[in-house]
């Protein structure tokens, strides 16, 4: 049994990409991340990689995509508003096919927001926030257990697949304590294979490697064969996991901290005898769609329970296909679920209606906004 | 037989797109011929600009890596720090490095990144038809100043090589030019230089080429030579503004 430490999730990450094998860390302060690149700055040279603190995400996130270039495993983290940032360094790096880690430990928003734990980059992050057609893998962990440990699951499927990777967590998992350990033994990079497309030196004459983002004429190809691979991480790919939901009622989705809140839910709920069962993405890109229609048509409701102001849902709404009602319990703005209040929605659900149902338009009923120049 | 003159082998055979009379292609040769007489070639990884350059991925030998408008800088810095034994370069026209990756090459410099950037200034933006670069001379006519560059509206031209000569981090600036063949000869030792000094270690390297683009400047290439010599070289002296690995 590996040893079972008292740890932060900032710190827990840091130390699990470390000995997950990265030699790179590139980033920018911001809260509340600062203790992933603090941690870097600390033991990244002990462990013979490079840590630089860039003038910006915009920069750490192209210093990311070069020492990826060279098969280094390359990570950078951020939270919102930097990550905003960093958009354009991901759409080069998917369009260039690089493996690389990156970190998005969410915070309030839009724009400077707040610097609580929030959810609200999921349409960033599942739906490839920068320009052009890409995906990126995105991991959801919801302990700090996961957090040490997700690292090497994400470089091992980007450099299988040479997507690029992002950890979706939030400012709390990022700042609270747990107990964990790390579920594999550290990786040295020298140990591992070379890649054939890797920018290198000293090649005795082997072909020359571009590794490149402009692909003028040959973008349609590079496009399509791009759509196989992202086709065949949705088919094996998909990870999530379920509590309950033999013979459940109501099927809550929720992923990260909101699903920690809806595992108290779950208590309540057998307490008080309601039927409720959990799904939790743990990946949102690939998005477990299959499993959530399937459970759908054994439910009377579908609860989404999401930190944003519906943005979960709809992936929940398409994958769900119309077999359930699908309702949205919303806590946006650095708000938090509770499990009495999950439960609260989950009862609501139940009934077609009542407290906790968050719904756009219902919300502004009668709401009559006068805006304009006066 | 005897070989008298050959390309460089550290250029491809891919022939370049560049425009009759522009400068681009010289600088490369000379690249390529620095790299050769260092004996470097299997050493160096290079990163491509995006502006008229965005191709020379495919016109230099070694591995090439094509990033993101202005951040030659820090792509290369991530490729550096992680294969210190590699000889990268930067290569980089006005607007990428001195417009929209002003960041970028100010923080290379600072840290004194084990790097070398070749630094094109042809006072326009080629790729995109004939903007105002941050180069520009006050009075030159581009497609985004068509009365010419009004310093009240649009500022003055930014002097990189004076610029980062403050930086304590930034070990060789040299200003150059292609307009004639003493200034090319002259260009050649500046440009073997800034890759030497990489590989003793001194620090950050930084040739600023003055270069042509009559497509641009609306005049022959003869004429473009001409205003190197005389509009250019006014805004922009020839010279070394830093050289701390001097022996």
């Amino acid at each position: 049994m590996a040893e079972k430490t008292l740890r932060k999730g900032n710190e827990a990450l840091a130390e699990g990409a470390i000995r997950a094998g990265c030699r790179f860390f590139a980033g920018y302060p911001i809260t509340p991340q600062n203790e992933v690149p603090e941690y870097m700055a600390a033991h990244m040279a002990d462990a013979g990689g490079a840590f630089v603190q860039a003038e910006s995400e915009v920069s750490a996130i192209n210093m990311v995509y070069g020492s990826a270039s060279t098969g280094t495993r390359a990570m950078t983290s951020s939270s919102s508003p930097g990550v905003s940032l960093k958009q354009e360094g991901i759409s080069y790096l998917a369009s260039a096919d690089l493996p690389c880690l990156i970190v998005n430990m969410m915070r309030g928003g839009p724009g400077l927001g707040n610097i609580a734990g929030a959810q609200g980059d999921y349409f960033q992050a599942t739906r490839g926030g920068g320009n052009g057609d890409y995906h990126i893998f995105v991991f959801a962990p919801n302990s700090v257990e996961e957090l040490g440990n997700f690292p090497k699951m994400a470089y091992e499927l980007s450099e299988k697949y040479r997507i690029p990777a992002m950890i979706l967590a939030d400012g709390i998992l990022g700042q609270m304590m747990e107990s964990m350990s790390f579920n594999f033994d550290p990786i040295d990079p020298k140990t591992l294979g070379k890649f054939d497309w890797a920018l290198d030196i000293h090649k005795n004459g082997a072909p020359k490697n571009n590794v490149f983002s402009y692909k003028g004429d040959n973008l349609s190809a590079d496009v399509w064969s791009r759509a196989k691979r992202y086709g065949q991480v949705e088919r094996e790919e998909v990870r999530f996991e379920e509590r309950n939901t033999e013979e459940c009622d109501v099927l809550l989705v929720a992923y990260g901290l909101s699903s920690r809140a809806c595992l108290e839910a779950l208590t309540k709920a057998q307490e008080k005898g309601l039927k409720v069962g959990l799904l939790r993405p743990i990946t949102l890109w690939p998005f477990p769609s299959k499993r959530i229609n399937e459970l759908a048509g054994k439910v009377k409701a579908v609860l989404t329970v999401e930190q944003s102001l519906g943005q979960l849902v709809q992936d929940v709404r398409l994958a769900v296909n119309g077999k359930a009602p699908v309702y949205l319990n919303a806590y946006p703005a650095g708000d938090t679920p509770s499990g009495e209040s999950i439960l609260t929605a989950a009862a609501s659900a139940l009934k077609g209606e009542g407290e906790g149902l968050f719904d756009l338009q219902k919300y502004s009923e009668g709401f009559d906004y006068k805006g304009g120049r006066k | 037989m005897t070989i008298i003159a050959q390309k460089p082998h550290s250029l491809t055979d891919v022939p370049m797109h560049y425009c009759p009379g522009c400068g681009h292609g010289i600088v490369h040769r000379l690249m390529g011929e620095a790299i050769d007489e260092l004996n470097i070639g299997d050493k160096v990884i290079g990163v491509a600009p995006v502006g008229c350059a965005v191709f020379a991925d495919s016109y230099f030998a070694c591995d090439m890596i094509q990033g993101a408008h202005g951040r030659g800088p820090a792509i290369a810095t991530g490729i550096k720090r992680s294969k210190p034994e590699a000889i990268v370069f930067s290569y980089q026209g006005d607007g990428d490095l001195a417009s929209i990756g002003m960041a970028e090459i100010v923080h290379a410099a600072a840290r004194s990144e084990h790097i070398t950037v070749i630094f094109i200034n042809n006072a326009i933006y080629g790729m995109t038809g004939g903007q105002m670069a941050p180069t520009t001379l006050v009075g030159q006519v581009a497609t985004t100043a068509p009365k010419g560059r009004d310093p009240l509206l649009q500022g003055w031209p930014i002097n990189i090589c004076e610029m980062l000569s403050a930086l304590k981090g930034a070990k060789y600036l040299e200003r150059v030019a292609v307009d004639s063949p003493q200034h090319v000869m002259a260009a050649k030792k500046a440009i073997k230089k800034a890759f030497e000094n990489q590989v003793k270690g001194i620090g950050f390297s930084l040739v600023e080429v003055l270069s042509q683009c009559p497509t641009n400047w609306g005049v022959d290439p003869l004429k473009s030579l001409e205003f190197v010599r005389t509009k250019m070289m006014t805004q922009y002296p020839l010279g070394v503004f830093k050289d701390e690995g001097a022996e």
